[in-house]
């Protein structure tokens, strides 16, 4: 197919030089053509999006809201969270009611930000094979969690959970527990010195109710429960697991609580 | 490279071995939906809640906001159950069975609480399961009358929650030493007496005396239990834990406490008479 007539002139190089009116749009050959000025700019375009969504969560005070009763976990609470995120229960468990009448009737008030402020990671979630755990505290009794984790199958035949009898078995020292807690302390967690002196020995308190729990109730408040979570001797991890699914969603004492209607 | 596209939108210049490039335009309407969409973005973060200020992110003029959405859906139904919720939670309780609109309303309220809060434990068809009483019977351990459903419900069973929680406590006859082995065996083998045969017949008459000077200040002279105690009927073949010999020796060496959470700081009168009334009519009813 032979061409009568080049409507345009070509250059010498073969590239560019159109005849056209130039635009303020048709500069970009400038950019085509030098890749640190691409790369310079590409970088600061990206960082005005980076500014306004990642900016304000460092200055905004209202991204959490305060709300009462807010305490950072128990040595053995944190223990049990631990052994919730080695076990993989948040494949299955999410831990975020939302702002629907559906969660809230099911589950209870919606979660606020602060009820998570103290989880690194937090375990929100977004797979809800089981249900949402977020407000199991208080919910069943110990000895439930204890039959359902060994065979939940017993109390609900119809559910698919894998059983974690196992946990009962190994007795658990909170050998660790200080230097777990130092590290939650080093990521903003407000941990006392007075909480890591006395990690071990809180950590043993909490499961036996027969020895002096003033000091633990006097750091973490009363809403640290005292109990024998699994019925057993010893501290085991089915303590640490039920201590730690007994407390979820219970700290905020919403019938003080008057949400912020804005958000 | 047709002659007319060529004509029509002229090339980008480049040219590579004799091999040019047709400048052709987006095609309208894709450009038109981009310049739409550009609007629209526009107008959302004028209407709803969008950019972050220094105290707080703009509000958006419509004043939406997802907990006002939620706490409005919950007042809506809220609202429309307020009549018969109030009714419910005021009429005597066994009124409630003799008003068919309200008996209902209740039962199917009833049921759908039961399913979210109790089936857990007692199973979505009420059967219960070891340690968890059946309530599909007519074997109740605190009382199985409407006020008696209705304060267990309220107030729970062994918990630290509730303000007036069913409680007792059965002594553990042999963890504690209360009781000797032989003892033990010879009261489990009356026990299995009472309602089948016992795994040695030899020792029913010795276990006679044992839960005669041990069990039967709660459990009855003749082993039927007691509602106010929440002591269970030793009499008939229904058991909590299990008959069989090993769990009695089990249950009456280390005894047994079962706990149920008060459910009244967590649900509405209503939905709590509705329950109750949801259980009542299960089949067991008094």
């Amino acid at each position: 197919m032979a061409l009568e007539k080049d409507p345009l002139p070509a250059s010498a190089t073969g590239i560019g030089d159109r005849p056209k009116r130039r635009s303020f749009l048709d500069r970009h050959k400038v950019l085509e053509k030098n890749a640190t000025l691409l790369l310079a700019l590409s970088f600061a375009v990206v960082t005005v999006g980076g500014i306004v969504e990642i900016a304000p969560l460092f200055y905004l005070e209202n991204t959490i809201e305060d709300v009462e009763g807010m305490r950072p976990y128990t040595p053995l609470e944190l223990t049990g969270r631990d052994i919730y995120i080695r076990e993989g229960c948040y494949v299955c468990h999410s831990q975020m009611i939302r702002p629907m009448r559906d969660e809230v009737e099911r589950y209870g008030h919606y979660s606020l930000a602060a009820e998570s402020k103290y989880d690194h990671p937090f375990q929100w979630g977004s797979k809800r094979t089981g249900p949402d755990l977020a407000r199991v505290g208080g919910r069943y009794s110990d000895e439930w969690h204890v039959d359902h984790l060994r065979d939940p199958q017993s109390v609900v035949p119809e559910s698919v959970m894998p059983k974690y009898g196992f946990l009962e078995d190994t007795l658990i020292d909170g050998r660790y527990v200080q230097d777990l807690m130092a590290t939650h302390a080093f990521v903003g967690v407000p941990y006392t010195e007075e909480m890591l002196e006395n990690a071990q020995s809180d950590f043993a308190v909490q499961a036996d109710p027969d020895k002096d729990y003033d000091g633990l109730q006097g750091r973490y408040g009363e809403s640290a429960q005292v109990r024998n979570f699994d019925g057993k001797p010893g501290v085991s991890e089915m303590d640490a697991l039920v201590a730690y699914l007994q407390m979820l969603g219970t700290l905020v004492d919403f019938s003080t609580f008057t949400p912020d209607a804005s958000r | 490279m047709s002659d007319d596209l060529r004509k029509q939108h002229g090339t980008t210049g480049h040219s590579w071995d004799g091999i040019e490039e047709l400048n052709t335009p987006l095609p309208r309407w894709w450009l038109w939906t981009f310049y739409a969409c550009i609007v629209w973005g526009i107008g959302y973060t004028i209407a709803y809640p969008a950019w972050p200020m220094i105290s707080r992110a703009t509000g958006g003029v419509l004043g939406y906001s997802t907990r006002g959405e939620v706490a409005a859906e919950i007042d809506a139904v809220a609202q429309s159950n307020a009549a018969i919720n109030d009714r419910l939670a005021s009429v005597p309780l066994t009124d409630i069975a003799g008003d068919p609109e309200l008996n209902q309303y209740a039962v199917s309220a009833g049921g759908a609480v039961f399913m979210t809060w109790c089936a857990q434990c007692h199973g979505s068809g009420a059967a219960g399961a070891k340690g968890y009483p059946n309530l599909l019977d007519d074997d109740w351990l605190w009382g199985g009358d409407m006020e008696a459903i209705h304060q267990t419900i309220a107030n729970g069973v062994r918990n630290e929650e509730g303000d007036d929680p069913r409680y007792s406590e059965m002594p553990a006859f042999g963890r504690d030493d209360l009781l000797e082995k032989g003892d033990i065996e010879a009261v489990v083998n009356y026990v299995m007496s009472l309602s089948g045969t016992p795994v040695d017949a030899g020792q029913v008459a010795a276990g006679a005396v044992v839960f005669a000077d041990n069990c039967a200040s709660c459990h009855g002279e003749n082993g039927t239990g007691d509602r106010d105690q929440g002591a269970p009927n030793l009499a008939d073949a229904i058991w909590l834990y299990g008959g069989d010999y090993p769990t009695l020796i089990e249950t009456v060496s280390n005894a047994r406490f079962g706990v149920m959470p008060a459910w009244g700081p967590r649900l509405s009168e209503a939905q709590i008479r509705a329950v109750s009334a949801y259980v009542h009519q299960l089949g067991g009813g008094e």
